[in-house]
């Protein structure tokens, strides 16, 4: 079986934007929300400026129930079970207690660590020999499939129902799992996104390993800087995002809106070998991984309109453009135009993947290319690959069609995904 | 404490985790935190919780595995303060 998968739902809870509206504004209009967070000043960190996505208290009454809100403290949890919910309405799919076992439907909702401020609480009460005040959640908010499983107490899903974890490909493994099992027939729909918690205990050791950039804490919105000559280092981030993927059928006959197809991807690992690390992707994995995408979903190079990359604002950015360029066997004037959402978020780890797939779908969907920002002093090497003019500093409004998303990650893990307009 | 005093202590500490609403309005020395009300039996731990901080009493284990009652727990929260 091999058959077709849509996308015909999506939600976000994104630093720069909670929900679709907000987030599409933002990637319009080049809306940072990377903000200097007064905790990690206290606990004196080098990077005290981060992305998280804001949720007003009033907002969470509409996700969960006064006792499900009784002792969370998992931000994962809040980002992912909001994303998840939006994108399940917007699906037009039902959510709630009234909601019944849907044998088809699926979850694949994936988490780097969840629930690490609930773990802390935990962890305090049981070093002072009181366990047994743990109460009753301190397991489901700090399993990883504690997402998927908060998730399916509202949505009712008897398919599949997982957690996927690969570093900071993990929200676009998420989705290319979930096409694939639609793609076999296993499912006819699954929700697949992925989030992140926030805080010092999940973003205290990458500050640690002195990779986050520490001379903009008093001009937070400047610190992301991809592509750029003076990239330093990634802005942590957080959030979630979430879309369902569907069986085309299945999605023409509830009449449902499609935004994107997924028309195929490719994951892989370098081995860790070859120049690849625990923290370093092997190039050769790369090109192989992109020219294998390409291939799966049925396209040509020159199709693709516009690349998503990982990118994440290190002195990687240039190496990634090199493979980009190998792997298509373009350059210059040929090459893609190309963006990366975290001059915007921050790098939002887990929940990157996830969330920069629906910026892909949304330059599908309403035909835009978000512009770059902070990246006034382009790479030269990056300039000498790809040209100035493939690097839009501001939002390109044009017809696009064919959008190429990689996600890479630490124990050199990559995942890209092609997203095509919908043609019946 | 007077047993209509913990009574309705106890009604206020149970409601949110109360899945039976129409049970609850019955709510009495009688009722079964599980069978009448429909709690979930997980979170019995995080009653139990709820009523040592209500009352400021520690609920050791035997106890907590005998509290399925409105009733039982007005017995043990009664014997627990008397030992207080």
């Amino acid at each position: 079986m091999n058959r077709r998968v849509v996308i015909t739902g999506m939600g976000v809870a994104a630093p720069n934007g909670v929900g679709l509206t907000a987030f599409s504004e933002a990637l319009k209009t080049g809306k940072s929300g990377i903000k200097f967070q007064p905790e990690l000043e206290r606990l004196k960190f080098r990077c005290q400026i981060a992305g998280n996505p804001e949720i007003p208290e009033e907002m969470l009454k509409d996700y969960f129930s006064d006792l499900e809100l009784r002792g969370l403290n998992s931000s994962g949890i809040v980002y992912g079970v909001i994303s998840g919910v939006d994108a399940w309405k917007d699906a037009g799919l039902p959510v709630g207690p009234d909601a019944k076992t849907d044998w088809d439907s699926g979850i694949i909702f994936g988490t780097g660590i969840l629930g690490v401020d609930k773990f802390r609480e935990a962890i305090h009460l049981i070093d002072d020999k009181n366990t047994r005040r743990l109460g009753s959640t301190s397991v489901i908010q700090t399993m990883a499939s504690g997402i998927s499983a908060y998730l399916n107490s509202k949505l009712a899903c008897g398919n599949q129902v997982t957690t996927n974890s690969s570093a900071c490909t993990t929200g676009t493994e998420a989705i290319l799992m979930a096409a694939e099992r639609i793609r076999l027939g296993k499912a006819n729909r699954i929700l697949a996104g992925s989030c992140s918690d926030s805080g010092p205990y999940v973003w205290g050791g990458f500050d640690a390993m002195r990779i986050l950039p520490h001379k903009y804490n008093d001009n937070p919105e400047a610190a992301s800087r991809p592509m750029s000559a003076s990239a330093a280092g990634f802005v942590p981030g957080s959030g979630a995002g979430a879309l369902v993927l569907e069986d085309l059928e299945s999605a023409l006959e509830r009449g449902a809106k499609i935004y994107a197809e997924v028309l195929g991807g490719h994951i892989n690992s370098g081995g860790q070998r070859n120049g690849g690390s625990m923290t370093a992707p092997n190039s050769e994995g790369v090109v192989r991984c992109i020219k294998n995408a390409i291939f799966d979903a049925g396209v040509q190079a020159a199709e693709i309109d516009s690349i998503n990359g990982h990118i994440t604002a290190t002195g990687m950015d240039a190496t990634e453009i090199k493979n980009w360029s190998e792997a298509l066997d373009l350059k210059k004037d040929d090459f893609p135009l190309i963006n990366s959402l975290k001059g915007l978020t921050g790098h939002c780890l887990s929940a990157a993947g996830s969330i920069e797939s629906i910026a892909s779908v949304l330059q599908i969907s309403d035909d835009f290319v978000f512009g770059n920002i902070n990246c006034e002093d382009l790479h030269p090497e990056i300039e000498n690959i790809a040209g100035r003019k493939k690097v839009p500093q501001k939002t390109l409004y044009r017809k696009v069609s064919t959008v190429a998303k990689a996600s890479f990650g630490f124990g050199d893990v990559n995942a890209v995904v092609i997203f095509g307009k919908f043609q019946s | 404490m007077e047993t209509k005093e913990i009574i309705y202590c106890l009604k206020k500490i149970v409601k949110p985790y109360v899945q039976n609403d129409l049970a609850f309005q019955d709510f009495g020395q009688g009722t079964d935190f599980i069978k009448d009300l429909e709690i979930n039996s997980a979170n019995l731990v995080d009653i139990v919780l709820d009523v040592e901080d209500e009352f400021n009493i520690a609920i050791d284990n035997d106890s907590m595995d005998n509290m399925t009652t409105v009733n039982d727990a007005v017995r043990i929260i009664k014997s627990k303060q008397q030992q207080a």
